[in-house]
């Protein structure tokens, strides 16, 4: 009993280990969690393999199935398909199974132990999905300029877009981490994830919206992914977008931008309120 | 208790001090008025069979939950007041931790590391130190996922101990492992709590409770139903047995009839094993007088020993009476 009371507290390897002097900062927290993300997504090469073949798969059976079948007025159907798939490429993305597999493992129980700003590994989650979704839209693009995808808005317009396409992006990643942690298993994130499919194709993303029933037309063409593959084709396509697309690119972009932020919004607190009672 | 209190005012607070807790999941009531106080520099033993209650309060004392009711200490701090507080002082491991299994060990290290507050610098120096104290230097680089169960049972034990942690959590550390796994594990844990730490530790199997921990509090449906240093426990679950076992059938009741002054209750005879067990008062008294009449009558015995009830017995014992 003795040597309890003046042994000094703490386990005996710690002795050997500075005690950390301050706990870790949002920052420290996000990058550190995002670097394990992208590594683990790194290591596994099937995951690698996987989303670029599915995407490349998606782009080449819309480009030569069902694309002559669409009617695109103007512009070549390949270079509507294009920004359309950069745009929503995350909705495709695997963060909600992701979420879900660190919720089943214990990992979150583990880091929830830590002396850490706890949203800030779900900012860290969003961080690496945009950055591995950057990896997805590079492959879509590139095997598409092969399928006869042109670039005519000029370097700043395809920079513009491509920018856009990172905060669509980043605010799908906080609407997939809030499915992860609501599905409660992997298993059942991939299938909560298939729930934002209407979201993709009621819109104009793969055909255009005039072909739809008219009780749909006003759904699909008032909703995020309408605004958002506007944007982006607006700004790929350059020229007189009034009359290719039906607004301005101002319309869409800004549109786009405040849908986006809304998603950011929205999901980021129902998930950081979600991660703090797991 | 003659030594100087240490200076810190709270590193002497019982390690973890819980009042009334609860916390029910529906109808289902997990933690039903759970009180407990875990000495400080000691290791700490949650005993009860699964759906006793063990998980949910190991998860309270680690804020991964708040209870619905009752007060809860760990380390002198208030953890349902200041949560941010107890973890940093708090190490988490077991079967509500995880490592990275596409990452390397080191890099499963570095990383807890770094998110318990180490700049880069003193998380790799401390996930060396871990590495050599958990014998997995050999294997730091490798990725996770070709480790052994038992290799990453120690890489989780390392992880919760990166950050210098004062109060060490160990949810079920063995569970599932095989058995020479399991007694390597234990060899490990108590190379580690070595000199008196801070340690909670849950368990479903008696023997480990009874290797590792200190002091032992036993739970079911939610509540306390015992407590004390493995000895107090088998000692307060019945008395010492005397258990004979002679050389030839035909000396059974010979045997009986010298064993039946001694016992509290008639001896207990197992005439296929031909053996014969009686429950004394004073064990090795009565078994030095045992030994000394047997002598006298010149009886052929094969064995013959005195053995205290095992951590089993108590458990059924306690947890018989209160259901």
């Amino acid at each position: 009993m003795n040597t309890s009371l003046t042994a000094p507290s703490g386990v005996s390897i710690s002795a050997s280990i500075r005690q950390p002097p301050n706990p870790p900062g949002v920052w420290s927290t996000a990058t550190t969690y995002a670097g394990r993300t992208i590594r683990q997504f790194i290591r596994t090469p099937q995951l690698l393999v996987v989303s670029a073949v599915t995407s490349t798969m998606f782009l080449l059976i819309f480009r030569f199935v069902f694309g002559g079948a669409i009617q695109t007025g103007g512009v070549k159907y390949v270079n509507l398909l294009i920004p359309a798939l950069a745009a929503v490429s995350g909705l495709f993305a695997g963060g909600a199974v992701g979420v879900a597999e660190d919720m089943e493992t214990g990992m979150f129980d583990r880091l929830r132990s830590l002396p850490i700003p706890r949203p800030a590994i779900l900012l860290g989650r969003a961080m690496a999905d945009t950055a591995l979704n950057m990896w997805g839209t590079i492959i879509t693009v590139l095997v598409g300029f092969l399928v006869g995808f042109r670039i005519d808005g000029g370097f700043l317009g395809a920079l513009a877009a491509l920018g856009l396409c990172v905060v669509f992006s980043t605010s799908f990643a906080w609407l997939m981490i809030f499915l992860g942690l609501v599905s409660g298993s992997a298993q059942a994130a991939q299938g909560i994830a298939f729930s934002v499919f209407p979201l993709i194709f009621v819109s104009s993303a793969y055909v255009p919206v005039e072909s739809m029933p008219d009780w749909l037309q006003p759904i699909a063409e008032n909703q995020p992914v309408t605004a958002m593959v506007g944007a982006v084709r607006a700004l790929v396509l350059g020229g007189d977008t009034e009359m290719l697309l039906g607004h301005t690119t101002t319309w869409f972009v800004v549109r786009s931008l405040l849908w986006s932020a809304v998603i950011l919004v929205v999901f980021a607190a129902l998930s950081a309120r979600r991660f703090a009672k797991l | 208790m003659s030594s100087p209190l240490p200076p810190s005012g709270s590193s002497d607070a019982p390690t973890i001090e819980a009042s009334g807790l609860r916390k029910h999941y529906g109808d289902v009531h997990a933690l039903a008025g759970l009180d407990l106080v875990a000495p400080a520099g000691q290791v700490t033993a949650v005993l009860g069979p699964n759906g006793a209650g063990k998980t949910t309060f190991v998860k309270a004392v680690a804020t991964l939950l708040k209870p619905d009711a009752g007060s809860l200490r760990v380390a002198g701090i208030d953890a349902i007041a200041r949560p941010d507080l107890v973890r940093r002082v708090i190490g988490l491991a077991g079967q509500n931790a995880a490592v990275e299994p596409a990452l390397t060990g080191r890099e499963n290290l570095v990383m807890v590391a770094r998110l318990f507050g180490h700049d880069a610098k003193a998380a790799r120096a401390a996930a060396q130190v871990v590495l050599d104290e958990i014998g997995l230097s050999d294997d730091a680089d490798r990725p996770v996922k070709g480790y052994s169960g038992g290799m990453r049972r120690r890489l989780d034990l390392g992880a919760s101990l990166v950050g210098a942690p004062r109060v060490l959590l160990l949810d079920e550390p063995t569970t599932g492992l095989d058995p020479r796994t399991r007694l390597e594990l234990w060899d490990s844990i108590r190379s580690l709590v070595r000199g008196g730490t801070d340690v909670l530790l849950t368990t479903q199997y008696l023997e480990e409770a009874d290797q590792l921990a200190d002091y032992i509090v036993i739970v079911d449906h939610g509540r306390v139903i015992a407590t004390g240093t493995p000895t107090e426990l088998k000692t307060r679950a019945g008395l010492d047995v005397i258990e004979v076992r002679v050389r030839h059938a035909v000396d059974i009741a010979a045997i009986a009839e010298v064993l039946a002054p001694l016992g509290t209750e008639p001896p207990h005879l197992d005439e296929p094993a031909r053996r014969v067990a009686v429950p004394v008062q004073d064990g090795t008294r009565a078994l030095t007088e045992a030994v000394r009449m047997i002598g006298e009558r010149e009886i052929a015995l094969d064995d013959i020993g005195l053995r205290r009830p095992t951590l089993d017995e108590v458990f059924l014992t306690l947890t018989g009476a209160t259901s």
